[in-house]
């Protein structure tokens, strides 16, 4: 096989495999235009897991979509921004040399891989189509490969198995199809959207094995998107929380966890049910419902859930600031001394 | 022990497996549930845990007389309901409601929040007294307000939905509540809010639960004793503290060491059991032991003789030939 890997160590390693640059993306809706990710900026380096958290709703899956140039058609849009794929930008590109980035590049994984997978061909064989595709490649190797490809993903039995059709799979067995799908090509960047959302613990545990595993193995950059800070704590390098389209809180997944400077971050992170600190009798819970995006409270999106709201919040607008290395957050007090949660809101 | 207000005694129930197109016939079974049985004490939580698939929502529909039994009884209050129906099963309504996980797909879309609260007291002939008010008073119990009655589900968030499936569940002063995977559907922030407005609701008004979920944190959260079941049968019972600190199946003890915890130096610290494999399908369970496939301390007695499900220590029930701690079930940051 023509080992084809854009990758130079040399040039490339240093620099970040994706930068999004100021992103706005917007959908056009009966009700009105929706602006679903405002103005997001974050960058995901060679080999790093790079999650994205928040509430259903607040933009997560509309993050990667663009990413991939995947919006749905004819509501979404780019309304602006970068999204730079080592440095070549593809807001701007044209589609076929999207076509060529995604997929090869550039891969994506879905919280319901049945969707995904063509239900009338064997999985072997839409693996093998993969190969095909984007490489000149025998059809007798592009079929070995995508065996090998079912065992390394840890299918028993794959040399049986690649015969068989999606509908035979469980669901856990069917997103480590869907994985073996995407790193065929030894993308730079895998993007997992949920990739364990549908699935039983024990199987989540599985899966996430596997995606470490694939990402040590071929030296792949995850964006994974999550609503679940227990998925994110064992397996991100960095976190992004979103609220509301806005970027709020971007930290090392230690600082994040250890020193939260958004109240939402902190919110989310007493609010979660945990099997190892002792148990509070009533849950810290974060007040009412995330904002419609079609009018946006103004100044801080948070405002109104807000804890520790002040008048500034909603006249002005929190950008975002330095509270450490490597840690933003978009809170008009983040900076300030002793700033994070009371021990009630996030008992330890 | 004072009389429970739910015992479950044995409950099967399996369902057949169609195929043919003109004649349609039953050429394996689903066994759903499979010998379960438990009791609930009034005024307690009791949980229900376990992978999708192994049985729990039909453990919910037996106990609500939604689907028949095939085997086992059901008493209430010391009263035998395996087999009421007509006035007697309508009787028995009043006394046990029922929450669903899909808060988008268990409300009529074309009834207000009003109709849909008030439903049960029409059915119940209760309208005439005063049914208006009581659904207002319902309306402000889960937190919602009074002019929500005039709206539709779809103009609400899965958080609010769910709070209307809970005023709907209580119109009629229930004793027991069934809830299956209330919050499963659910972001963190509303789960948070939903767990403490079940708590607040079953402190004011001595509700007894049996609370249904896949998720162990969150059942730890709310239960008081906790069942756990594997592939239609009960495999370990205990106390909640018991059970998390002292887990005595090796299901019990896999699964809790599968939760993930929300701490980077913990979690990447953690000796995890992973299990191997999937959950075997439900229509030719393994013999003997159901989980000896994918369990990490199978010998082979476990192929041959079934263990039962028998006290291990105190009210600690565990159905394995090796039943014992596996200490500690989750590490301490040392
Ligand atoms: N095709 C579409 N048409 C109109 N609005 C859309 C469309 N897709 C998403 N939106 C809106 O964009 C916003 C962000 O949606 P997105 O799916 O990115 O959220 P998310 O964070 O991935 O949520 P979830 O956790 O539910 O997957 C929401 O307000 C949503 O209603
Ligand atoms: N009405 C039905 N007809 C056939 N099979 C069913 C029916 N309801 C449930 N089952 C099967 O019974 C088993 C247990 O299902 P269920 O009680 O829904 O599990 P859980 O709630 O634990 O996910 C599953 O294999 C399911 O597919
Ligand atoms: S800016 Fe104000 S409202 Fe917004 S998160 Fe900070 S304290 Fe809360
Ligand atoms: S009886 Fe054997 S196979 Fe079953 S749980 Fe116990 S050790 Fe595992
Ligand atoms: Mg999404
Ligand atoms: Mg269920």
């Amino acid at each position: 096989m023509t080992d084809v890997t854009y990758f130079d160590p040399e040039r490339d390693s240093a620099r970040p495999v994706i930068a999004v640059e100021d992103l706005v993306a917007e959908f056009r809706t009966e009700a009105g235009i929706v602006r679903a990710v405002d103005g997001v900026s974050f960058d995901i380096a060679q080999k790093e897991v790079f999650a994205v958290v928040g509430e259903s709703g607040c933009g997560k899956s509309t993050v990667a979509l663009s990413v991939l140039g995947l919006l749905p058609q004819p509501a979404g849009r780019i309304a602006g921004g970068k999204v730079l794929f080592r440095g070549e930008d593809l807001v701007s590109a044209s589609p076929a040399r999207l076509r060529q980035v995604r997929g090869d590049r550039i891969a994506m994984i879905f919280q319901d891989p049945l969707s995904a997978l063509n239900p009338t061909i064997r999985v072997g064989e839409q693996i093998a189509e993969v190969f095909r595709a984007h490489r000149e490649i025998e059809p007798k190797v592009a079929w070995e490969q995508a065996v090998e490809l079912l065992s390394i993903v840890g299918i028993p039995r794959a040399l049986a198995r690649a015969k068989d059709y999606p509908h035979q799979f469980s669901g856990g067995m069917r997103q480590r199809v869907m994985i073996a799908m995407a790193i065929a090509l030894r993308p730079a960047l895998l993007i997992a959207d949920e990739p364990t959302t549908a699935l039983d613990v024990t199987i989540q545990a599985q899966i996430l094995e596997v995606l470490l595993d694939v990402r040590e193995r071929f030296d792949m950059a995850i964006l994974l998107i999550t609503h679940d800070l227990g998925v994110v704590a064992g397996t991100a390098d960095r976190v992004m929380v979103m609220y509301a389209g806005k970027k709020v809180e971007e930290a090392p997944a230690l600082d994040l966890y250890r020193t939260p400077k958004h109240p939402y971050t902190w919110g989310l992170l007493g609010s979660t049910t945990r099997v190892d600190r002792p148990r509070t009798g009533s849950l810290p819970q974060i007040p009412g419902s995330p904002p419609s995006l079609l009018v946006p409270p103004p100044a801080c999106r948070f405002a109104p859930r807000c804890p520790r709201v002040q008048p500034i919040c909603r006249t002005d607008y929190p950008e975002l600031r330095k509270v450490d290395v490597g840690q933003v957050a978009a809170c008009h007090f983040a900076q300030d001394p002793g700033w994070g949660p009371a021990p009630e809101e996030v008992p330890a | 022990m004072t009389e429970p207000l739910l015992r479950a005694d044995g409950l099967v129930k399996h369902f057949p497996v169609l195929r043919g197109v003109v004649f349609r016939r039953a050429v394996a079974e689903v066994h759903a549930v499979d010998g379960v049985s438990f009791e609930i004490a009034p005024g307690e939580t009791f949980g229900v845990v376990g992978e999708s698939g192994c049985g729990k929502t039909t453990v919910a529909r037996l106990v609500m007389r939604l689907v028949d039994l095939d085997d086992g009884t059901l008493t209430s209050d010391g009263e035998d309901i395996t087999r009421v129906r007509g006035e007697a099963l309508r009787k028995l309504r009043l006394k046990m409601q029922i929450i669903f996980q899909d808060p988008f797909a268990s409300l009529n879309p074309r009834m207000t929040v009003g109709d849909i609260v008030g439903e049960p007291l029409h059915i119940h002939n209760m309208w005439k007294d005063g049914g208006p008010r009581r659904v207002r008073e319902l309306l402000d119990l889960v937190g919602l307000a009074a002019e929500h009655a005039e709206r539709y589900p779809h103009e609400f968030s899965g958080g609010q939905r769910q709070r209307i499936g809970i005023a709907r569940a209580l119109a009629l002063h229930p004793k027991l509540v069934v809830c299956d995977e209330p919050v499963s559907a659910l972001d963190v922030s509303m789960r948070a809010q939903i767990l403490n407005l079940l708590k607040h609701l079953q402190e004011e008004f001595g509700l007894t639960y049996l609370f249904i979920s896949h998720d162990l944190s969150v059942v730890r959260q709310v239960c008081d004793r906790v069942a756990v079941m594997y592939l239609g049968q009960v495999v370990e019972v205990a106390e909640r503290d018991a059970l998390f600190d002292r887990a005595l199946h090796p299901y019990t003890q896999a699964l809790i060491s599968a939760i993930p915890i929300p701490d980077p130096e913990l979690e990447r610290k953690r000796r995890r059991i992973v299990l191997q494999g999937d959950v075997p399908s439900p229509q030719d369970p393994p013999r003997a032991c159901r989980f000896h496939t994918r369990c990490f301390k199978a010998q082979e007695i476990c192929e041959q003789i079934e263990p039962e499900l028998e006290q291990r220590c105190d009210d600690h029930p565990a159905a394995c030939h090796f039943a014992e701690p596996r200490a500690p079930v989750v590490e301490s940051p040392a």
